[in-house]
């Protein structure tokens, strides 16, 4: 007899699959749409030359985030293109009665850090964002996947998208990690374990004892990387962290509804014996800091270990570019490789918790003289927490740039930029060649790992650190 | 959107796994609200990197068929990628996998993507860089594939064939399923 065991992933699709027909993909209802400057306007102007309207305006929230600039004079785009698409989602959103939080607005951000912070993305829901790091939001126990700008469209028009059902892939991390160890950490690890098409077509349910003990925002670093590892979509099984987070948010339901809510979304977690179509666990037991050294993140490796040998690998022609790219060589350790930017920022890493631990690294030192680094909250909301908490003085005393939140140099859209070949260690989620900058080179790695490497002027990490009295006069 | 039957062409063989759509389209070129005048952004970073690089080879970059290795359009979900690659003149991309967002936007654009087995794709590859005539014909309503006088039969789901055959996209089919999206919104229960 076939089980009736289902998992968190099965649940909330079944749920939300409006029509499946014979040799059709299926339509998937969904709940939620996610705007940006970057990838709606083409969406907008087709719905209108089709004539059509929007289905559920109030399921749908904007934001400016991509291409702004982060200077305190953000508001005055120079950039006429970036600028354009600015004003164009602004006209579209007033002209379709779209809520828009704008620079001005104390809500603005980074699409999937305000996301969560307003209480908009909740369990068992179905999102959509023309941003590939819409898995972000599965840390809510939400369906969150990114789509092109024509299923934006479909979604405004119908309410639906076309979607194949997606294979189960369950996570499992076991085992105690070292004490400077992080999900951004155990999310590399995982993407160098399984590689970067390891998860293709699937959607990962991340469990086990070490992803309930971590907050909502360590839970949304790790989510929000599994496109990295080609899933299509990264979850957890909302819990009493979960519900913690949400209570109270601005869009969050309330009173009996928030009551009902939590019962429902209690049941969603996967039954026992539920089937996936693949799983894997990953321990990590005395795992160490991760940092990737290629261009792509499955070039990861733990930071004591050396940089993997080339040899007869399948990837030879890709490892060999890596090499050529990043102006490393095989078998190198890449503690001590001088850094010339260091980047905390993105949906990824730029969250009042990240912060909050690499102002504990800085606190009272100097950044190293040859570095230039950029701390860029992921909001509004951020931003007002980091200043209410005094961490601006501390970054700011520390010689580091505090700036206003966007993406930022997650992918350099605006003018924050790595210039052609220096070197940065970045707390953002990709490190193809280029994405911050024409040339640059990009290190990923922990919020923690940044600003211990920003410190020393080259890789390095906490627990490696030399004594603190060195770091206050900037370098050692 | 166009209709697509049959192909004949050169190809443009790249010879490299998880190519990622920051290769094909870099984020600089991101800045248009229209859905023109991409094509020449196509893996424009490359280009420059590396001067032979197979789209700066007049040889090859004529062919309006890419092939190219495993988990291609990884990476940003930006259809702007798509769009490169059909203003550029490609029509269909042969690989032995694909990214899942990519494969999503490809069909809503009227590019096909065909998958064929890794050993397959290898040996064509090798073909292909030392010979740049040689063509390549597909007959997406037979599901065929013919190089070099080998034969293929490739997969491909009904759904998405149809709508290429027709020039039809998603959004054609949702709207006719209306009345179900309506009555399935009435019933849903969930605070949202
Ligand atoms: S921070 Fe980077 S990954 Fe996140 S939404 Fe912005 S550009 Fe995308």
């Amino acid at each position: 007899m076939e089980s009736t065991a289902r998992n968190i992933i099965n649940k909330i699709w079944d749920e939300h699959v409006v029509l499946r027909q014979n040799s059709f993909p299926e339509i998937l209802y969904i709940d939620r749409i996610l705007l940006h400057e970057v990838t709606s306007a083409q969406a907008f102007a087709e719905l209108e030359e089709r004539g059509l309207e929007l289905r559920n305006k109030q399921n749908i929230l904007a934001t400016i985030d991509h291409n702004i600039p982060t200077d305190v004079s953000r508001k005055n785009i120079t950039d006429v293109m970036a600028k354009k698409q600015v004003d164009t989602l602004r006209d579209n959103c007033k002209k379709h009665g779209v809520t828009l939080f704008d620079i001005d607005s104390n809500y603005q951000g980074i699409v999937h850090v305000i996301g969560p912070e307003l209480g908009f993305t909740l369990p068992g829901t179905t999102i959509i964002c023309g941003d590939s790091h819409t898995s972000t939001h599965g840390a809510f126990g939400a369906l969150a996947f990114g789509v092109g700008t024509s299923e934006i469209l479909y979604a405004m028009a119908s309410g639906c998208v076309l979607q194949d059902r997606p294979q189960t892939f369950r996570v499992e991390f076991t085992g105690n990690p070292d004490e400077c160890f992080t999900a951004k950490d155990a999310v590399l690890k995982l993407i160098a374990t399984i590689g970067i098409g390891g998860a293709q077509g699937c959607i990962i349910e991340y469990v086990g004892d070490y992803i309930k003990s971590l907050s909502m925002e360590a839970r949304m670093t790790i989510c929000n990387m599994s496109i990295e590892c080609g899933a299509r979509a990264g979850l957890i099984a909302p819990d009493d962290t979960t519900f913690n987070y949400l209570k109270g948010r601005r869009y969050a339901p309330v009173g009996d509804a928030w009551d009902k809510c939590v019962s429902k979304w209690q049941q969603l977690a996967s039954d026992e014996g539920a089937y996936y179509d693949h799983e894997i666990i990953i321990d990590l037991t005395n795992a160490k800091p991760m940092i990737t050294w290629g261009i792509n993140p499955e070039h990861a490796i733990a930071i004591n270990e050396l940089t993997p040998q080339i040899n007869d690998a399948p990837d030879k022609l890709i490892l060999e570019k890596a090499y050529a790219y990043t102006k490393l060589h095989p078998g190198q350790s890449l503690q001590g490789v001088p850094i010339d930017f260091a980047f905390i920022g993105s949906c990824t890493n730029g969250r009042i918790e990240d912060l909050r631990a690499v102002a504990k690294v800085l606190k009272d030192k100097k950044i190293a003289a040859n570095v230039t680094m950029y701390i860029v909250p992921g909001s509004e909301q951020v931003l007002q927490m980091a200043i209410n908490e005094g961490l601006d003085n501390i970054f700011i005393n520390a010689g580091a740039d505090f700036r206003m939140p966007g993406c930022s140099m997650c992918l350099a859209m605006n003018p924050d930029k790595v210039p052609p070949g220096k070197r940065c260690i970045s707390s953002t989620n990709r490190n193809f060649i280029g994405r911050q900058g024409t040339g640059s080179i990009t290190h990923l790695a922990s919020p923690q790992t940044v600003a211990a490497s920003a410190l020393c002027g080259y890789i390095s990490y906490l627990s490696a650190l030399p004594p603190s009295a060195e770091f206050r006069q900037g370098g050692i | 959107m166009d209709k697509f039957r049959q192909l004949n062409s050169t190809v443009i063989p790249l010879d490299l796994d998880n190519v990622d759509t920051d290769m094909i389209f870099p984020a600089e070129h991101l800045k248009s609200v229209s859905k023109n005048g991409y094509g020449t952004a196509l893996f424009s970073t490359l280009k420059t990197l590396y001067p032979d690089f197979i789209f700066n080879q007049k040889d090859y970059s004529a062919g309006n068929i890419l092939l190219s290795k495993s988990n291609f359009g990884c990476g940003s979900s930006r259809e702007h990628a798509v769009w490169a690659i059909t203003q550029y003149g490609i029509r269909a991309v042969v690989c032995s996998s694909f990214s899942d967002i990519f494969y999503n936007n490809a069909a809503k654009n009227g590019l096909l993507l065909i998958k064929l087995p890794e050993s397959i794709i290898n040996e064509w590859m090798k073909l292909a860089l030392n010979n740049a005539s040689l063509v390549m014909t597909i007959d997406l309503v037979n599901q065929q594939i013919n190089f070099a006088n080998q034969v293929q039969r490739f997969d491909y789901d009904v759904y998405r064939k149809h709508c290429l055959i027709e020039g039809l996209d998603d959004l054609d089919y949702l709207l006719s399923c209306k009345k179900e999206i309506e009555s399935y919104e009435l019933t849903r229960s969930i605070n949202v």
